[in-house]
């Protein structure tokens, strides 16, 4: 069908770890995916199987109406047919050419000269990568790709080469990009803010299979099975709008109810993403020094082992995570008055 | 000196280089990327040089390019001439002497090139054959000077081979360690050891080089 990309293959490798991966994206609904698992699910190789760096051992690729590969049929395309982009999680950057020579690559010279000045690299043009940064490097790689008129930018962990606080800009940087350049995108990642900041769509990737795929938003808030629950292990996803920022504390409005955190200078609208073992839950409005205090109501308790998931209506949905012991303690049961508390630097910040 | 025995080695190493080039850096990213499990096969094929007597390898080239075989009829055939004895048949024999002393530099920096460059160059469209030009020839640098440099120095010095192909015709097959053997049996020590004196000089200058654009070449491109 046109508009998606259908893959559907496995592959397997001499050390005996196989890839199994059936995916489903909505190109045109989900400009950016985002493919996340832990390091060795096999992300990479499943991002390696779509550009054609890999020759699955069955099944087929398909993208919009080309068929890219098809075991059956024996049809390969080579990377080149392909036209993926692929962004290398160190860049691979040509070290032998200039900037401007390696984003003119797979260019034709006004093309690259045009990704030169749209990504403020004109400057840079005539350095070699090595003298240039790490976020420099980044965006000279996306520049490569972009040039060369992909079909589908392929994206290993673009992020993880930078320093922390390169990646925080980078990140709104990187997001903005990849919506501007109208090709859609699978960003690898492990990172969860990554894939809230960056994803409209998200699979979940565990030990080569895909677990589950969807919207990032429905993907977190309801993860299929426990084994995607621990994988993306942020049960509160709320959108959220700035009230007001002063000196690095940031004031949240979610759902009417006033949220502070810690400024991490994104813009409305945002996610404010909570885990559920940051919230706390007290009976009586005791003194703490924990910034945010709810009070609400208990929705439902259901027992996880040695933990209690607390379902709570404080507004907004807030799901808490707890010991079955101080659940028991607190004698918590659906429609008991409670009160939530979660300290600022619990609550992260992500662009929406 | 013999001047003209020295010009006619020069003459021979630089177009033996050349061919070489031609001719190796192929082979050279056949032997690094091919998943054949055979390669090994053609591995050794290259490598025999290294072991076997110049003599031995000289008297197959002859019998290979002799007037009664398939390569030397066809050689009559198309240009009239014999290969015996000449200096195309000697450069024929002195391609496959130092073919080792290409290939296996080249094939070692083709095998250090991190494999991620050629992806990234494919995954921008670029065909097979101008990535290998764009990209990993640049790439291997040091190691195709290493190998063309050697394979150079190589022929300058070789004498066995030389003897059995091309035979001691002055100014056709007459290389200087040739000219350094005539001297000898004819018991002219002081012409003899002002060529050796000067085959050693070139020698260890040719070798020098190496080294030195080695470590140049190398920090301007550091593995990164």
């Amino acid at each position: 069908m046109a508009g998606e990309l259908i893959c559907d293959c496995s592959k397997r490798f001499a050390s005996g770890f196989t890839i199994d991966a059936t995916l489903r994206i909505p190109l045109d609904q989900a400009p950016v995916t985002v493919l996340f698992g832990a390091s060795g699910s096999g992300k990479t190789t499943l991002l390696r199987l779509l550009a054609g760096l890999e020759r699955p051992d069955s099944g087929s690729i398909q993208f919009r109406e080309h068929v890219w590969h098809d075991s059956a049929r024996g049809i390969h395309l080579p990377p080149q047919a392909r036209r993926a982009g692929f962004v290398f999680q160190d860049y691979a950057l040509f070290p032998h050419l200039t900037v401007a020579d390696n984003v003119a690559f797979g260019a034709e010279p006004a093309a690259g000269q045009r990704l030169l000045d749209t990504f403020g690299l004109t400057d840079l043009g005539a350095r070699l990568p090595r003298q240039i940064s790490g976020g420099q490097q980044q965006r000279v790689a996306l520049a490569r790709a972009l040039a060369a008129k992909p079909s589908l930018l392929l994206l290993d962990e673009p992020l993880s080469a930078l320093d922390a606080a390169t990646r925080a800009r980078t990140r709104g940087e990187l997001r903005h990009v990849l919506h501007e350049s109208r090709v859609p995108s699978i960003v690898v990642t492990h990172d969860r803010m990554e894939a809230i900041a960056l994803g409209d769509w998200m699979a979940v990737m565990i030990d080569g299979w895909i677990k589950q795929s969807g919207s990032v938003q429905d993907v977190f808030r309801h993860p299929a099975g426990p084994a995607v629950a621990e994988s993306v292990g942020v049960e509160n996803i709320l959108p959220a709008e700035i009230l007001s920022r002063h000196s690095g504390l940031l004031t949240l409005q979610i759902g009417g109810t006033p949220v502070e955190c810690v400024d991490s200078g994104e813009t409305s609208p945002v996610f404010a993403c909570i885990r559920a073992e940051e919230v706390t839950i007290t009976r009586e409005p005791s003194p703490s020094s924990a910034r945010n205090r709810f009070a609400g109501a208990v929705r439902a308790v259901s027992l996880e082992g040695a933990l209690a998931r607390v379902e709570l209506d404080c507004g907004f949905p807030l799901v808490s995570l707890v010991t079955a012991q101080s659940a028991a303690d607190l004698h918590l049961a659906p429609g008991d008055r409670v009160c939530a508390v979660v300290k600022a630097t619990s609550v992260h910040v992500a662009a929406a | 000196m013999d001047w003209q025995a020295i010009a006619l080695s020069l003459r021979l190493a630089t177009v033996t280089t050349a061919i070489l080039l031609l001719v190796g850096l192929p082979i050279a990213y056949w032997l690094t990327f091919s998943p054949r499990r055979w390669k090994f096969l053609v591995e050794a094929v290259v490598a025999l040089p290294l072991v076997l007597p110049p003599t031995v390898l000289g008297f197959y080239v002859l019998i290979a390019i002799g007037p009664r075989s398939p390569i030397g009829a066809l050689y009559s055939r198309l240009t009239g001439g014999l290969l015996p004895f000449s200096f195309e048949g000697l450069l024929l024999a002195s391609v496959l002497y130092s073919l080792p002393f290409m290939v296996q530099p080249v094939a070692a920096a083709f095998a250090a090139v991190d494999r991620k460059f050629l992806e990234a160059s494919w995954c921008l469209g670029i065909a097979p054959g101008a990535t290998f030009r764009r990209v990993l020839v640049p790439l291997a640098l040091p190691g195709i000077a290493t190998g063309a440099i050697l394979s150079f120095a190589h022929t300058l010095g070789e004498f066995g081979v030389v003897l059995m192909v091309g035979g001691n015709i002055a100014g056709v097959t007459r290389t200087v360690s040739i000219s350094i053997y005539d001297q000898v049996q004819s018991l002219d020590y002081a012409a003899a050891s002002e060529t050796s004196l000067f085959l050693l000089a070139v020698s260890f200058l040719v070798l020098a080089l190496t080294y030195a654009l080695q470590r140049r070449i190398l920090s301007v491109w550091p593995a990164n």
